[in-house]
Parts: structure tokens; C-alpha cells; sequence
């Protein structure tokens, strides 16, 4: 039987191997923007899981925005990387220190 | 004979140890164009996790938006820019038992926090789309649009602006080269190319010797 903890551990450990790469890879932005990611994924599998547990659409409606919204979030993260590369012909976060913050 | 249910667990275990296991790929891999193949991998594996919990609308929707768009434009981008592998990967070792251990500490925190135990009890019941008598599909859109109407124009609105943020932030003007100017274009004025003129019809000339005794030598 499948029950509710079942999804939200496959949740959890998605989104710790996601934070985990947050540390590991803190010099390529790609791989970043792709633990991003996950931690939308495993924040969805939550979602999916919480709405078929409870009975209620609200959860899937709301991977519905997340999709969207995670969609519109990478078209605009790549452009940027794009412009990226072009300027500085890097995308080593460490050589990307030109507002000194 | 295998009982459904427990048929179902054992395809839960199988997807959820491929969606782990490419996962760990995504993170851990070389080579970047590798690791967006594992992550297309752990968004198949996912999706069909989903079929599992008879989510078949956002299954199909994750395959096709983020596998058929969203993975394809990063592998796009990935094999576009020319990435030295070599400075990428500094610092790994260095900070891998740092990751290790926060994304450890944190798993076992979400873990006490949520109380898996209690969540154990809940068995998955019957579908709720199967006993309001609808498709999973219509149930979603039953609530998308009458409850969330305004969130789903929002919505819209928000792939609007992403469309074209993306196209300006990446639009250059280059000096020396040759292109259309559209609105120019537009904007010409026919009289300002043509001059249409007026002048008495041509009275037709006078019929010619037939050519046939020419042309034989």
C-alpha cells in the first residue's frame, strides 16, 4: 500500500540532494539553475501528493502555477546566462564579482 | 498472482530509486550536458510517480512542458556556450562533506518534523476525481477554471512578460551589418517609388511582311 509518507520522504531527499548541490557546485551556474530544479520538483511531488491524499484540486491547480512560473524562471535565467557568457566569456560565479557584494 | 496494491509499491520503489539515482547524477556528474540528461531522466521517473498517485494531467503535462521544452532549452543553451570543464569543477572535493552533511541534517529535520509515522497511517483512498465522476482532467479543470480564473490569467501574463524579458535581455544591435529595417519598410509611401504617367494610347503599326522567306538560306 502507498501511503502519504511514502511521497513526502521521495520529497525530502530530493530537496536535500538539491541542497546538497547548492554547495558542491557553487562554481557552474547551469548546474545550479538545475538543482533549482529539483527543489521545484520535489516541492511538486508534495503538492501532487497532499491533493490526492486530501481530495482537494487546489494542490494540482497549484503544480499547474509552479510549472508556469518555473518555466517563465528559466527562459529568463538562460537569457541572462547567455548575456553572461557573451560579456564575460565565463560563467564561473567566482570571476562574477564586478558589483563587489 | 500479485496483489494491485502491492504491485503499485513495488513500481513506487522502482521510480522512486531511478528519480534518486538520476538525482545524484544531475549533481555529481562532469559533464554538463550528462547531468541535463539525468535531470530529463529524474522529471520522466517523476512523472510517472504521478501516474502513480492518478495525477495523469500534470504526468503528462511535466513530460511535455519540461522534458519537450523547458530540458530542451537548456540543452540548447548547455551546447551553445563553450564551458571549460576543468575550472567548473574546483572546489568539489573541498565542499562535498559540507553538502553532505547540511543536506543530511536538514533530511532528518524535514524527516522529525513531518512525522512520518503519522503519515503512515494514511492509505491512499479512493480517487477523487473517480468519486465526483469525472477524468482527472476535468476534474483539474473544473477548479482551474471557476475557482483560480484569475490566477490563471495571471498566469498567462506572467509567460508573456518571460517571453519577452528573455528576447530583450538577449537582442544585441551590431554595428556594420546589413538587415531589414521592418518599421521603414512599413511606412514607405508608394508614390514616393513610382510615378504613374499619362500619356495617349499607341496607334498599332502597320502590318509586317510575313518572316518565312527569311529564315531559309
Amino acid at each position: 500500500m502507498i501511503t502519504l509518507s511514502h511521497f513526502i520522504v521521495l520529497g525530502a531527499v530530493l530537496f536535500s540532494i538539491a541542497l546538497a548541490s547548492l554547495f558542491i557546485n557553487r562554481k557552474n551556474v547551469i548546474v545550479l539553475l538545475m538543482s533549482i530544479e529539483l527543489m521545484l520538483l520535489a516541492v511538486n511531488i508534495n503538492f501532487v501528493a497532499f491533493s490526492r491524499f486530501m481530495g482537494d484540486a487546489a494542490g494540482q491547480v497549484f503544480v499547474f502555477f509552479i510549472l508556469t512560473v518555473a518555466a517563465a524562471e528559466t527562459a529568463i535565467g538562460l537569457a541572462i546566462l547567455v548575456l553572461l557568457f557573451r560579456n564575460r566569456s565565463t560563467i564561473n560565479i567566482a570571476e562574477i564579482d564586478s558589483m563587489k557584494g | 498472482m500479485i496483489d494491485p496494491s502491492v504491485f503499485q509499491l513495488i513500481c513506487f520503489y522502482a521510480f522512486s530509486a531511478v528519480t534518486i539515482g538520476a538525482a545524484l547524477g544531475v549533481i555529481s556528474l562532469r559533464n554538463t550536458v550528462h547531468a541535463v540528461l539525468a535531470l530529463v531522466l529524474t522529471f520522466f521517473s517523476t512523472a510517472c510517480i504521478w501516474l502513480l498517485a492518478e495525477a495523469e494531467f500534470l504526468a503528462i503535462a511535466l513530460i511535455v512542458v519540461y522534458v519537450g521544452a523547458v530540458m530542451v532549452l537548456f540543452l540548447f543553451v548547455v551546447m551553445m556556450l563553450d564551458i571549460k570543464q576543468e575550472h567548473i569543477r574546483e572546489g568539489f572535493i573541498k565542499y562535498l562533506p559540507v553538502g553532505i552533511i547540511v543536506a543530511l541534517i536538514m533530511l532528518g529535520e524535514m524527516l522529525a518534523m513531518i512525522g512520518v509515522r503519522a503519515m503512515h497511517a494514511q492509505v491512499m483512498g479512493a480517487n477523487p476525481a473517480t468519486v465526483a465522476g469525472m477524468s482527472n482532467t476535468e476534474w483539474l479543470g473544473t477548479a482551474l477554471y471557476t475557482q483560480f480564473l484569475l490566477p490563471f490569467e495571471i498566469a498567462a501574463l506572467i509567460l508573456t512578460v518571460g517571453v519577452v524579458a528573455a528576447v530583450v535581455l538577449t537582442l544585441r544591435q551590431r554595428t556594420g551589418v546589413r538587415h531589414q529595417a521592418a518599421s521603414q519598410q512599413v511606412l514607405v509611401n508608394p508614390r514616393d517609388r513610382i510615378r504613374v504617367v499619362k500619356m495617349a494610347a499607341e496607334v498599332p503599326a502597320a502590318p509586317q511582311p510575313a518572316p518565312g522567306k527569311e529564315s531559309t538560306p
